[in-house]
């Protein structure tokens, strides 16, 4: 490793922009002539439209246009689309209802677009669009997955039958009855995982710019894929075809899955601008991404988990429902199913798995991946389970799970997965000693001295990432192959671009992708630029989502560097008059092995322009290009622990350690990877403490819609964290890399409410424990115990 | 409208606007400087703090009409002729930003707190401090070992040129 190579901890090359204010996201964007863009929604969970008046609104002041559903559907705009075909374990297609970018008929959420103002400020767009008169006739509506579910229901779309839009099952039904069946012991708990907004602190927005004269769109959008929404636009929304339309995702501030998905307000935008014949931007405020923003989890589950009189899992059953929202999203097929289930074997031989998954349409905002995407409600359920299991045979959680993990790999799973590498044990034993896990009965009996309640919990988590194989993945649903591209062109004068598919919105990638660089051939990192986010710089990608960008993204860049010091190493040989097998590449040089003859890298790369005196048929330049597809998902894995102090007078739960221990694989940066698992560890906290989606059950409002209700967490809600690694290689691609994005987010929930669940001494305590949930649970138990 | 004279990052500015125009769009859309953002409409996320007349503010709960006349500096004011300023530096040594989007308020945050505070800053206050500035990126780890360590810096130095 080098000062700035592979696991170099290096400062980030891109932080001097944001620091400074010079970052460029979409709002940032202004063009000549650009006006603004305000949607009318609708202020009803569900209802008929009956009539829309824009009259006043467009003899408002400033008002350019305002457009409808009707127009949009005849000009051919398409309706919005599910990226993943799910089907029911009847044979049958799931059953997806119409989503239109602007609805035409009914609205089935509160925020579901009806119409766009566009007009000379924002402001004035604003005041237009309370002008707008839109007739409504109220339909009942319904918010969640079991009312949904429910006789009588409200039908939300006709295509969808009792508002089921699959029922869906993987793993061995028969063998995992037989295992329960048989078992010495059953422990049988139900798992709500909480409704989540993802909320990136940079809104998402959208700028749409037609030229009239090229017959040519420029789309700037928050995407974390701007390929995919170029080619979902241009494929399935017939904006235009894909040589006409340009998507550019510039600095994207976060995005935590909610900015994967290709929205309404992209494909009006680009609309509306050819109608208007002006730039049209768009920027959300906070409360509209609370109400148009895809949400994340919403799982209500039944498992029984049957043990064997030696502790041993003999089998696991799971019976879920997911609440998909009013309408399907990009990947919300995907997230409950194979992203969800094909996990519930998490680090444990379980011979025989069976899960059944019901996905339901109900009144609310969309659902869809967020930061971990189905492998947190994996997690939760089965390390809730553990827990609640060893508590039942009391014995320690952590000989129950060590009796239980899987030790030789790779291991294939009864749920699809092929673990490829992975040293649980490493990762349990680092925790509990970091944590001084043994030392803790002794802290409890002082915080009980002070009068509170001390708990310590742990989780071993599993994940599946580096997504995916795209023959795998096609084969299992999957609209997209899900490979990546990168391109390597190096200059005259040797300084190098690398193009990528992947997008940075925080990963750091100007950084590690030029450490990477930096390691195969020797130069700074300074040399080193990182494009990205340009439909027309990069030809295509398939972006970051799912901790992919460091396996699969780099592992493309790794395919194309093989390619460039191929050639280089040729031209050098030609010009040093040695045997190309002879050259190597160090320190910004290619030498002659075993010799002093030596070619610094920017002379082998004039002379492939100059093209002076290169080997006979070879052509001139130095760019290469690859596209990498992964042979198998990736495997991070690790245990969390924390140790928390409820106090009983007011419910509040202070978090006073909370360590994780990963596995990641080769690591590039550790600066960055830690700061991945910081970000990660805190939604996860902010998960089971304090965040929550909540609506109205009987209206359908949601009531969580600004951070004055919607608890975000804040500096103070934390603790600082303890980190290490205990890597395995991952054997599946080039550089060893597992992935590091999502971990936080999936191991830590289970482990703070383990925690506070043992300092309550109170198993049952649903997300997130608030302090008045923590309190209530208290005060139910004090009120059994006194009737006792 | 009305007209509206700040003095920005040392320079004046004059630009006319609505009554209702909040500090933080006049200076980002009438002064172009966009460095100053907007994460939320309710005072929450301190995406926008500014420093008016040397203190820090939440520039999207004031009115551009109420700032005429004062000193404004932004997060494009704090770095001198190029060279990052201490809180600057210390956010990219210890990597106290991810997706950059909160940073412009954050290190405008820390750069008030670290001189409200003389130097006597620890890491119970600096987490106390930033209540008013939501990040979701870095869990506020990093941050908060940014903040320290350019204290230690800012007040070292302090206290070594008055030795």
């Amino acid at each position: 490793m080098g000062m700035e190579g592979i696991g170099a901890r290096v400062a980030r090359k891109e932080d001097k922009r944001f620091l400074t204010g010079k970052g460029r996201y979409t709002d940032d964007m202004i063009v000549p002539g650009m006006k603004f863009a305000y949607f009318v929604r609708s202020p009803h969970a569900h209802a008929r439209i009956t009539g829309i008046d824009v009259s006043a609104a467009k003899a408002m002041p400033g008002v350019i246009d305002v457009l409808d559903g009707k127009q949009l559907q005849a000009d051919g705009i398409g309706n919005l689309i599910c990226g993943w075909m799910i089907h029911s374990k009847d044979g049958s297609p799931m059953k997806m209802g119409a989503w239109r970018p602007l609805a035409v008929d009914t609205v089935r959420y509160v925020g579901d677009a009806v119409a766009i103002v566009v007009a000379d400020t924002a402001a004035e767009a604003r005041d237009a669009a309370e002008a707008v008169v839109v007739d409504y006739d109220e339909l009942p509506a319904v918010t969640t997955s079991l009312a949904a579910l429910g006789e009588g229901a409200p039908q939300i779309h006709p295509e969808a039958p009792g508002n089921l839009i699959f029922d869906w099952q993987i793993g061995d039904g028969a063998a995992t009855d037989a295992a329960i069946a048989s078992a010495a012991h059953v422990t049988e708990i139900e798992i709500h995982n909480n409704r989540l907004s993802p909320n990136p602190m940079e809104p998402r927005a959208t700028l749409g710019i037609y030229d009239s004269a090229e017959d040519h769109f420029t789309c700037y959008t928050t995407s974390q894929n701007p390929h995919v929404a170029r080619l979902v636009m241009s494929a399935f929304y017939n904006v235009a075809p894909e040589n006409k339309l340009r998507v550019i995702a510039p600095d994207v501030g976060g995005g935590f899955g909610s900015k994967i998905y290709i929205y309404p307000e992209e494909i009006v935008c680009l609309w509306a601008s050819k109608k208007t014949g002006v730039p049209v931007k768009w920027t959300s405020d906070r409360t509209e991404a609370f109400l148009t923003d895809a949400h994340g989890r919403d799982h209500v589950s039944k498992v029984k988990m049957a043990f064997d009189k030696d502790h041993r899992i003999i089998g696991l059953k799971v019976d879920t429902i997911a609440n998909l929202g009013a309408y399907m999203s990009l990947f919300s097929s995907a997230v409950p199913t194979y992203l969800y289930a094909t996990l519930l074997s998490g680090q444990y031989a379980i011979p025989a798995i069976h899960a059944n998954v019901r996905t339901v349409y109900t009144n609310t905002v969309p659902v869809d991946a967020y930061r971990g995407a189905g492998r947190p409600e994996a997690t939760y359920l089965l390390e809730r389970t553990m827990e609640t299991a060893a508590r039942e045979l009391g014995i320690s959680p952590a000989e129950l799970r060590r009796k239980n993990f899987i030790r030789s790999f790779p291991y294939q799973t009864p749920v699809i997965m092929n673990y490829d590498a992975g040293d649980y044990e490493a990762s349990l034993s680092a925790a509990m000693q970091a944590a001084d896990w043994d030392g803790f009965p002794a802290r409890r009996a002082q915080s009980e001295a002070r009068g509170k309640k001390r708990g310590i919990g742990m989780s071993c988590y599993i994940e599946a990432c580096g997504i995916a194989p795209s023959q795998a993945v096609g084969s299992l649903g999957a609209g997209v192959g899900l490979w990546e591209s990168a391109e390597v062109r190096v200059n005259a004068v040797g300084t190098i671009e690398v193009l990528t598919g992947s997008h940075s919105h925080g990963q750091g990638h100007e950084t590690t992708f030029a450490q990477l660089v930096a390691d195969r051939l020797g130069v700074p990192i300074a040399s080193v630029n990182i494009v990205h986010g340009d439909t027309d710089k990069v030809q295509m990608g398939m972006g970051t989502y799912g901790s992919r960008s460091g396996a699969v993204g780099m592992s493309a860049i790794v395919k194309a560097l093989d390619k460039v010091e191929m050639k280089a190493k040729k031209i050098a040989a030609h010009l040093m008059e040695a045997d190309e097998s002879d050259i190597v590449i160090e320190n910004g040089e290619l030498k002659v092995a075993g010799t002093d003859k030596s070619l610094p890298w920017f002379q082998v790369a004039l002379a492939a322009y100059t093209a002076h005196n290169l080997p006979a048929g070879m052509e001139p330049g130095l760019k290469e290009g690859a596209f990498y597809d992964p042979s198998n998902f990736t495997f991070p894995a690790g245990c969390y622990i924390a140790e928390v102090e409820v106090d009983p007078e007011t419910g509040k739960t202070e978090i006073l350690q909370f360590v994780a221990a990963d596995d990641f694989g080769n690591i590039i940066n550790p600066l960055i990877v830690e700061g991945q698992v910081h970000g990660g560890l805190a939604q996860g906290i902010g998960q089971a403490l304090l965040e929550e989606v909540r609506y109205d059950e009987a209206t359908g409002q949601i009531l969580t819609a600004s951070y004055m209700d919607y608890a975000m967490p804040r500096a103070d809600d934390l603790p600082s964290f303890t980190l290490s690694h205990q890597n395995t290689p991952c054997p599946g691609n080039p550089l060893g890399i597992k992935g590091c994005g999502e971990a936080g987010a999936i191991g830590s929930p289970p482990a703070l409410i383990n925690a506070i669940t043992d300092a309550i001494g109170i198993n049952d305590l649903t997300m997130p424990a608030t302090p008045l949930k923590v309190w209530s649970a208290l005060q139910g138990s004090s009120m059994r115990m006194a009737a006792e | 409208m009305a007209k509206v004279t700040l003095t920005v990052n040392g320079r004046t500015m004059s630009g006319e606007c609505d009554d209702r125009t909040l500090l933080v769009h006049f200076i980002r859309e009438k002064l172009g400087l966009t460095g100053t953002h907007v994460g939320c409409d309710t005072t929450q996320c301190g995406a926008c703090v500014v420093h008016m007349d040397g203190r820090s503010v939440k520039s999207c709960s004031i009115l551009a009409v109420q700032a005429s006349g004062s000193t404004v500096t932004t997060i494009e004011g704090i770095a001198a002729q190029g060279e990052l300023h201490p809180v600057q530096a210390a956010f990219n040594q210890h990597h106290g930003l991810q997706c950059g989007f909160c940073t412009p308020g954050m290190v405008m945050t820390a750069v008030d707190m670290i001189a409200r505070h003389g130097g006597a800053l620890d890491e119970a206050t600096v987490r106390h401090e930033l209540e008013g500035n939501i990040c979701r990126c870095t869990g506020y780890h990093n941050i908060v070992k940014a903040v320290l360590s350019a204290n230690e810096e800012m007040h070292g130095a302090a206290r070594q040129a008055a030795e």
